[in-house]
């Protein structure tokens, strides 16, 4: 066996500048960007969320940690939190798993697999706001083809009326669109399981279900769960165009995740230290979220 | 306990590539039969073939007298030793093993009793409970027998075991194998590109290049009497000194004219290949007149490799690089002329297209 890396006896170099100045010079622009566009905007949310401030801006009063009392005992931000847990688990689930499926067949794929992977990949171009459109045209009670199929079948499809269904619609598109990025993930987690332990177990009698349930699927635990938290992250976060666009958090409040509520409580409803605290809590949740990946991906289990 | 036959198979790859080429060889009950090649040779093809892995294109491949051809994998009651072992990572040594028998619906204390058995065998009793990443390599190569004999099959497929082994591990475990194979009796088919490992394990030796065999035999048979240029210079380390005739001469001379000093050499006039092992080529002193050698050549010593028990010197003559094998130490010294000589019946000859003659 061959001694890979080795890096406690060649540490790499450290770079030595001669001006003491030039390497906080070369630092400053990434250092002003976090600053600026990070630091800055979320101190404000931190301080502003300890503030009650009028619409128009022409009283402020400080109140402490009054607002974060306030959200937390609101009905609506629990119903808001619940809606957010559903749309999550159904998203990651919905995503996943037919990534995982899509996966597991093209690395079956012998002639053709550069084609089809690459047509696997591209919906995940597609701008969140875009894909909820197609989606919103799509599944349009009035206009919508597969609306019209569905009431063909005998399904009352009003997604601009019906919570659930409104829930449905949301969920296809944040998955669909994350489906792709799954796939990727999938793809290179499969190629990294040596083809003889699949050979192995078939060897050893196991059909291909089973090699599936009792090698790949196991091996591909660390992929799976990375994709499970950044899909979380995602169905949290980045969801908020694909729900502006297909539902606006409607019918009702029945798709107002968190995100949607801060932006609707903030630019909308103008309860601008309500929103501000819901979006400090947001934060703590990323925060949380990241913690998780990050201790994970450090003690990622390498099998082998 | 089985027999294994292989019956003119072929295999085509898409694209036209011929990996193997019409292979017939017959493998009686209990016997190890190694196929040795340079890499690329169709040797991991065929065996994969054997074991359900790779579609026949053409050929019967009969286990125990079942034609195999249509059966998968696990029905054709074999199992192998990959060259990674091909361990499962996330099972412990216990569930390693016994994976292929619970895939079976063995009943569990059958199969609690042959994996103790076979630990027991392997002496890994005490590394039941461990991942095969908390193993040494020594270890892992183990667990892999484990679970090969722990399915008490037909037929043993051993692909390049011991080649992610450091040399000394190397040498055990060639013994271990060797002795395991032996007291189960069980019928294996191992492949390997170390003519060392395949000359000491085989029963039977085939070798094999470009797709195609190219003899079939004991070691000792082969290593003595080599079918072809090719085998000649693969099986045996340092190789065979392989010296090109002047063609149509009907007597030793080489191509730049130098004369292979004997009486009465002749040889038939499509030699083209004299080839001569190391170790029967012999220093010949002026007044030694004891036993006189049927062929002589003057060389110029360039090189001396002293390795302890015997040494190998290094010459040339003319153009041809010659490697003889002494016993102990040489008083020879780099750029001395010296005479070798050679026994008749120790002399290779081939033809032109690389054949025995």
């Amino acid at each position: 066996m061959t001694k890979v890396g080795g890096q406690k006896d060649h540490p790499v170099p450290r770079a030595i500048f001669p001006n003491k100045v030039l390497p906080y010079l070369l630092l400053a622009p990434q250092l002003a960007i976090t600053a600026i566009f990070f630091y800055w905007p979320a101190s404000q949310a931190l301080y502003q969320s300890m503030l009650r401030e009028d619409p128009f801006g022409l009283s402020t009063q400080f109140v402490g940690l009054a607002n974060f009392r306030h959200v937390l005992a609101d009905p609506n931000y629990l119903h808001s939190f619940q809606v957010t847990i559903i749309f999550a688990v159904a998203t990651a689930v919905f995503a996943m798993v037919p990534a995982l499926y899509l996966a597991v067949m093209a690395d079956k794929v012998v002639r053709g697999r550069g084609i089809y992977r690459t047509l696997l990949i591209w919906p995940y171009a597609v701008a969140p706001a875009i894909a909820g459109m197609l989606w919103l045209f799509l599944f349009n009670p009035s206009i919508g083809t597969i609306a019209v199929m569905l009431r063909s079948l005998g399904i009352s499809w009003d997604p601009l009326l019906n919570g659930p269904q409104a829930m449905i619609l949301v969920v296809a598109a944040a998955a669909w669109k994350q489906i792709s990025y799954n796939f990727l993930f999938f793809v290179a987690g499969l190629q990294a399981i040596p083809k003889s332990l699949v050979e192995a177990a078939s060897i050893d009698g196991a059909g291909e279900t089973k090699r599936f349930w009792t090698i790949i699927f196991p091996l591909l635990a660390p992929t799976s769960f990375f994709l499970l938290v950044i899909n979380t992250v995602y169905a949290f976060f980045d969801t908020f165009g694909i729900i502006h666009a297909v539902t606006g958090g409607g019918p009702g409040k029945a798709t107002e995740t968190l995100v949607y509520k801060v932006y609707n409580d903030g630019f909308v409803n103008l309860i601008l230290g309500e929103s501000a605290a819901q979006s400090v809590i947001l934060m703590v949740i990323v925060i949380a979220l990241t913690a998780v990946q990050f201790r994970y991906v450090e003690r990622r289990v390498h099998y082998g | 306990m089985a027999t294994l036959d292989l019956k003119n198979v072929r295999k085509v790859y898409a694209g036209a590539v011929e990996a193997v080429k019409k292979v017939d060889l017959a493998i009686p009950d209990g016997a190890l039969c190694v196929l040795v090649g340079p890499s690329g040779c169709g040797k991991s093809t065929l065996l994969r073939m054997i074991a359900g892995l790779e579609s026949i294109t053409e050929g019967e491949i009969v286990i125990d007298g079942r034609v195999v051809n249509d059966l998968g994998p696990a029905e054709r009651d074999i199992a192998m030793v990959f060259q990674n072992y091909a361990l499962y990572p996330h099972m412990s040594v216990y569930d390693n093993m016994a994976y292929g028998l619970r895939n079976r619906r063995m009943a569990k204390p059958e199969i609690d009793r042959r994996v103790r058995e076979a630990a027991a065998t392997l002496e890994l009793a005490h590394l039941l409970a461990r991942r095969p990443r908390e193993l040494s390599g020594g270890q892992r190569q183990r667990v892999a027998m484990g679970r090969a004999i722990v399915r008490n099959p037909k037929v043993f497929l051993f692909d390049e075991p011991l080649s992610n082994l450091d040399a000394k591990l190397r040498g055990q475990m060639r013994v271990e194998i060797k002795n395991l194979q032996r007291s189960l009796g069980v019928t294996s088919v191992y492949v390997t590109h170390d003519q060392l490992e395949a000359m000491t394990l085989a029963d039977i030796l085939v070798v094999m290049n470009g797709g195609n065999v190219e003899q079939i035999g004991a070691p000792l048979e082969i290593y003595e009497k080599p079918a072809s240029l090719f085998v000649a210079s693969f099986i045996g380390a340092p190789p065979m000194n392989l010296l090109a005739l002047k063609p149509g001469e009907g007597r030793p001379v080489l191509v730049d004219g130098t004369t292979i000093g004997g009486e009465g050499l002749s040889f038939s006039k499509e030699a083209a290949t004299l080839g001569i092992r190391p170790e029967n080529l012999f220093l010949v002193t002026g007044d030694s007149n004891g036993s006189r050698p049927d062929a002589t050549l003057d060389i110029v010593v360039q090189a001396i490799e002293p390795v302890g028990a015997e040494s190998f010197i290094y010459g040339d003559a003319g153009k041809e690089r010659l490697v003889i094998r002494v016993a102990g130490k040489t008083v020879v010294e780099p750029g001395a002329k010296i005479r070798v000589g050679a026994n008749a019946a120790d002399l290779h000859i081939f033809d032109e297209a690389g054949k025995r003659i």
